[in-house]
């Protein structure tokens, strides 16, 4: 499943592709929300392990603009209810991630992204 | 006693085409069961589990950590494999997130340092080479064994990501551009045939990364003498 948690941990691959291969931009995503269970010190343990912007901007695309653009120092129980939405709730089902360096797009069916690549392009 | 996942909303067309649940499956679930207090304490964050194949493995996993909150990343090549990962972990109520990919290629640049539990069943039967590279680029169910020379030639692309030797490391702290995986307490379970050569695996996982291991279980099952080796950063008793 592709939810914003699994997508701040993505980056493109192909052989050569090494700068600006991260964060992988949405394309024509359809998503699917499903309620999981709180866990706040989850969520707060999580944040150091992802990229602030990459997610804020990621959660845009598909639709959730309710998190501020700078991280903020303290983490109130609102906001780690809004990262807790956006980072474990929100389900691409469908669309694709596409990268800012080479273009490669990376398409999602049914919830499962395809990263696999061509032999060629392998690095 | 930990229940076996139920599996039974694989159909038989499912099985034809992603590696049904055998006896190394189950010995890396009885391995994980064993060592399941110790798992529940370290509160794992994100796991990680390439080949994942029916997903039985890691919604097993999920099983044990119960209520602990964790991320369970799940990779296989064979995009069946993961269409089932994925519906298994929804048959038994655990949230897996499967992505179809090569071993963990994709993840790798983003993971470094942060894995706290790595699973692998690999394709594990000694083949020819050709064998094992034409069921990799067909990814189809023939990578669920086809190992090539000793069986190790998928499994070896694998230890060469856990780790990286102290020799890269002192030439590229500088750019940062090291690959690895386990987190410091990270632990990587990994699923070996004798003719995988054991000793040596742990050896040079040892000398080339500074990994220690321990055999958690071994079984003989049919004409296969299989072993689970657990690697840590630091010996545990
Ligand atoms: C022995 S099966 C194990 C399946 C499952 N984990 C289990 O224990 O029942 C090996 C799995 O690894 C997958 N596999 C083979 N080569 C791979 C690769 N390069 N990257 C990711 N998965 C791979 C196969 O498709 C298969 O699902
Ligand atoms: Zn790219």
């Amino acid at each position: 499943m592709v939810r914003l948690i699994t997508h701040n941990l993505l980056a493109c691959h192909v052989k050569g592709c090494t700068t600006n291969n991260f964060p992988l931009v949405f394309q024509d995503v359809q998503v699917e929300l499903q309620e999981a269970e709180f866990n706040p010190d989850f969520i707060r343990n999580m944040l150091p392990r992802l990229e602030w912007t990459a997610l804020v901007n990621a959660a845009k695309q598909v639709g959730d603009t309710s998190l501020p653009l700078e991280q903020p120092d303290m983490m109130d129980d609102e906001l780690l209810q809004k990262l807790h939405h956006a980072l474990m709730e929100i389900h691409i089902i469908e669309g694709a991630m596409v990268c800012q360096n080479c273009r490669h797009a990376y398409p999602i069916s049914n919830g499962i992204p395809n990263m696999l690549l061509a032999e060629h392009e392998i690095g | 006693m930990i229940p076996t996942p139920d599996l039974s909303h694989l159909t038989r067309h499912d099985l034809e085409q992603v590696y049904d649940p055998a006896e190394d499956t189950f010995l890396l679930l009885d391995a994980l069961e064993q060592e399941a207090g110790e798992l529940r304490k370290e509160r794992p964050m994100i796991c990680l589990e390439v080949g994942s194949g029916s997903g039985c493995v890691s919604t097993f996993l999920g099983t044990i950590l119960g209520p602990i909150p964790s991320l369970y990343l799940c990779t296989d090549i064979n995009q069946h494999a993961t269409r089932c990962t994925l519906s298994t972990g929804k048959q038994n109520k655990i949230t897996l997130d499967p992505v179809t990919c090569s071993l963990t290629r994709p993840l790798l640049s983003r993971l470094h340092h942060t894995v706290d539990i790595l699973l692998f069943n690999p394709p594990y039967v000694p083949t020819d080479t050709y064998e094992a590279s034409s069921a990799q680029s067909n990814a189809d169910i023939a990578g669920s064994w086809a190992g090539g020379t000793d069986g190790m030639e998928v499994t070896e692309r694998l230890l060469q990501d856990v780790e990286v030797s102290s020799f890269t490391v002192f030439w590229d702290t500088v750019n940062d551009v090291y690959q690895h995986l386990l987190s410091p307490r990270g632990r990587f379970y990994l699923v070996a045939l004798k003719q995988n050569n054991v000793p040596s695996i742990r050896s040079r996982m040892l000398e080339d990364f500074g990994l220690s291991s321990q055999i958690i279980i071994e079984r003989r099952a049919g004409r296969e003498l299989l072993f689970i080796i657990r690697f840590t950063r630091t010996a545990l008793s």
